[in-house]
């Protein structure tokens, strides 16, 4: 089987910063500071989600009602995509992967029921409270197929439909499998991405139990005392097609998706996940590369792994985790899309995070590797090219 | 050898199953070619307020005291078939199995036993006290992460590179089986794991899918309840299990020796956008998946002997199964009939449990029939093998799954060629 080249024609991208590339090349390649909600989950702040204005992608208030804002973000990132790279009218062929989380729960009910029964015991009651509060749509809200379901109810996205789980990990997989499945010839387009509501406390509750959030008021990640995430509400999505897919319908192409590569280590020791790293590197970019664009999340141990790959893939880092938080499931689409950005306006982003060493603007990098470490497991790599050199 | 396409063939050398039926292979499948039901009344938690309550439960030997909840029961019916299927292939050393882990699972939260908890230790039902409260518990964390139930099973089984674990709703099965035969095809691997898990049998579970109107409540008859392509069926039974496959390219399974069950030789999908739990009345993306998993294996609609339907027993599913089937295979379909009548819906697993049985029925030149066919509905006119198991010539199956989402997809299991 003849392996063919995979490029990026499309990004939906929605940060704390905004939506779309022009608002996120203006911030990012001129510096800016980080948005950020300090207040409403203290002690733990969260990058809140940019007002979207759902009609423009969501035309149809009755999907908007089946959704909760988890999906809807998804949704509405995955359209912006769509549009990026032109492509409405391939959606029927169009190829779905994305990463997922769960819905949001009835947070209110949840507290209803505990305060009557977390003492109690009462199955019986239990059941009665859930059989009359649950509303009857919120269940297809939660589930985690459900996203890329409104993707094909909305979009028109029919081409196949599969929903990765396992946060950063799956993020980083769907993108591999998408990457690996065109390149073979399996089918001509694809859409990949993941999103990631921050503002949730059935969220900040399950990462609360690793003590992996940082407490206090937002600081950049080099800067926390202890490492901790900072969560931050994103979605990114892309639009990958063969190169010759995108020649044939004049496309334009953002960048090259060299390759895409994972590995999950147990971490049992130091060391062990910068060293699965480390083995993933030739596979992805044998040639080296001019910059980075790190996943950091900043939780403890992964942050240190992290850093010893990255001084000896000594390329100037950029670490968008302290400017727009950590999406999760949405992270590692969001910093594809943030890398493919700057091939296609062929510079650089500011530094984000105090580590991050400045470079000369005029310096544009030509391959650009973007790095995850997941906050529990899983390392992966991306490597992207300039669409100049495809 | 090669498939039709030029790409390597994906051979099955071993399986592991769970049901409602009983634990192993061999027991779940000779009940199920014995027609019997697993379904029964709901014992593990109280059933008060519920609509229904019965389920093809699956209680596990080491479960005492409290039910787990259902990562844990995922994981531990997982284990309990990979630790099966490896052991027929004869494949790795323990704890070294040479490819990767497709986890077909449910999706996970945080359950009531843990927000009870925090809501106690705490004082405070608010979700701001829990989550202080939940400071150090790596349990919750570990439990109630997506990526955990993966991790963990491919610790145990030191599986290579990271584990997938994916959900399609009730095709979920059948996507895993999908993604392992393209890893083989694309010689990332020549072996891997391939599983459909689910243990979600608990109240709110039940509830939600009340609340869709999804399930039967015919409760007084737990056995008769699960009624696929029966005139008076009125929906689908909720139920447990869970199947694993080990996949292997298939000349190397052969030069290790290894007995061949049967093929993966063809996996087909195509998504619905029509509405979140209908199929299009056009049945476009049923009739698209299994067309594009008989093209996918290269056979004719003639060449299929029979299709393990997805036959949950809820009237829409049944009805635009039958109709996409017609489309498919004319007026001389093929026997269809549905597992689910008698182990009820697995959702995760019941892709990766049908898949399996598709197989035992190639090796056994037999089909599983579908019980409680009493009086037929006059608008399916599939032979459904009511009742009673019956011998067949069974060269090439058709496995059907659709899911909630518009999720849609179709393996062909094979014989080993000649």
């Amino acid at each position: 089987m003849t392996r063919q080249d995979v490029v990026i024609t499309g990004i939906g991208l929605v940060t704390a910063l905004g939506e779309g590339p022009e608002a996120h090349w203006d911030a990012l390649s001129a510096g800016t500071a980080p948005v950020v909600d300090n207040g409403t989950y203290a002690p733990w702040p969260v990058h809140p989600l940019p007002p979207l204005t759902l009609d423009r992608q969501i035309p149809k208030k009755g999907d908007q009602r089946q959704m909760e804002p988890w999906q809807r973000l998804g949704t509405y990132a995955a359209g912006l995509a769509i549009d990026d790279a032109n492509a409405r009218g391939l959606v029927e062929d169009m190829h779905l992967i994305v990463a997922a989380g769960g819905g949001e729960r009835d947070l209110a009910l949840d507290e209803q029921v505990n305060a009557e029964l977390a003492e109690a015991n009462d199955g019986a009651r239990l059941n009665e409270m859930l059989a009359t509060g649950l509303r009857p749509t919120l269940f297809l809200a939660q589930l985690s197929n459900l996203l890329a379901g409104n993707i094909s109810i909305v979009h028109g996205v029919t081409g196949s439909s599969r929903t990765f789980m396992g946060e950063e990990s799956a993020a980083a997989d769907a993108l591999r499998i998408a990457h690996a499945r065109l390149a073979e010839g399996r089918g001509g387009i694809a859409l990949v991405g993941g999103a990631m509501t921050a503002q949730r406390w059935d969220l900040l509750l399950l990462y609360r139990g690793e003590d992996g959030l940082w407490q206090g008021p937002h600081k950049p990640l080099s800067e926390r005392e202890q490492p901790g995430m900072i969560l931050g509400g994103m979605a990114g999505f892309l639009v990958l097609e063969t190169a010759g897919h995108a020649r044939a319908r004049g496309a334009r192409v953002l960048a090259r998706l060299d390759g895409v590569a994972s590995n999950a280590a147990r971490r049992g020791a130091p060391g062990e996940a910068a060293a699965s790293a480390r083995s993933l590197l030739p596979r992805v970019a044998p040639d080296g590369v001019d910059a980075v664009i790190s996943g950091a999340t900043g939780t403890p141990g992964a942050w240190e792994e992290e850093q010893a790959f990255l001084r000896e893939v000594a390329a100037p880092v950029r670490r968008p985790g302290s400017l727009i938080g950590h999406g999760v499931e949405g992270a590692f689409p969001a910093h594809v899309a943030l890398a493919a950005l700057a091939l296609h306006r062929g510079g650089f982003y500011a530094p984000m995070d105090p580590a991050d060493a400045p470079m000369d603007p005029e310096d544009a990098p030509g391959r650009i590797l973007v790095t995850g470490f997941g906050q529990w497991r899983g390392e992966a790599l991306a490597a992207l090219s300039r669409p100049d050199s495809v | 050898m090669r498939d039709h396409l030029g790409r390597p063939l994906v051979a099955v050398t071993g399986i592991g199953a769970v049901t409602s039926l009983g634990f192993g292979v061999a027991e779940s499948w000779s009940r199920l070619l014995a027609g019997q039901s697993g379904i029964r009344r709901i014992t593990r938690f109280p059933t008060d307020h519920l609509r229904t309550t019965i389920a093809g439960c699956v209680d596990l030997p080491e479960e005492h005291g409290e039910p787990f909840t259902s990562p844990v029961r995922v994981e531990h019916m997982a284990a309990f078939v990979i630790e099966e299927a490896i052991s027929e292939a004869g494949i790795g050393g323990k704890g070294g199995f040479p490819g990767p882990l497709f986890v077909g699972m449910p999706p996970v939260e945080v359950e009531w036993p843990a927000r009870f908890d925090l809501a106690r230790k705490g004082h405070d039902p608010s979700y701001a006290a829990m989550t202080a409260t939940a400071a150090g518990r790596h349990d919750i964390y570990e439990t109630y992460l997506y990526g955990g139930v993966g991790e963990r099973l491919a610790a145990r089984f030191g599986t290579r590179g990271a584990p997938i674990s994916l959900t399609t709703a009730c095709a979920t099965g059948a996507s895993a089986i999908q993604l392992g035969v393209e890893a083989i095809q694309r010689g990332e691997a020549d072996a891997c794991i391939a599983l459909g898990a689910d243990g979600s049998v608990h109240a709110e579970a039940l509830i939600r899918f009340s609340l869709l109107s999804a399930l039967s409540t015919r409760n007084d008859a737990p056995e008769k309840a699960s009624r696929p392509f029966e005139k008076s069926r009125d929906g689908f039974v909720m139920a447990e299990g869970a199947a694993a496959l080990v996949l292997e390219n298939y000349d190397t399974a052969k030069a290790r020796g290894a007995r061949i069950i049967g093929l993966v030789s063809g996996a087909g999908e195509r998504a619905d956008n029509f509405h979140r739990t209908r199929s299009n009345p056009d049945g476009r993306a049923i009739v698209g998946a299994m067309k594009n998993a008989l093209a996918d294996a290269g056979l004719e609609p003639g060449e299929i002997s029979y299709v393990n339907g997805h036959g949950t027993g809820t009237p829409e599913n049944d009805k635009m199964e039958n109709f996409g089937m017609r489309a498919v295979f004319g007026e001389n379909a093929p026997p269809i009939s549905s597992n689910k009548s008698m182990i009820g819906h697995t959702l995760s697993a019941a892709g990766a449990l049908e898949a399996a049985f598709s197989l035992l029925a190639i090796r056994d030149q037999r089909l599983p029939p579908t019980i409680n066919h009493d009086e037929p509905d006059p608008s399916v006119t599939l032979d459904v093998v009511p009742n009673v198991a019956r011998d067949a010539t069974v060269r090439h199956v058709l496995s059907n799954s659709f899911g909630f989402g518009g999720q849609n997809v179709c393996l062909v299991l094979s014989a080993e060629p000649t």
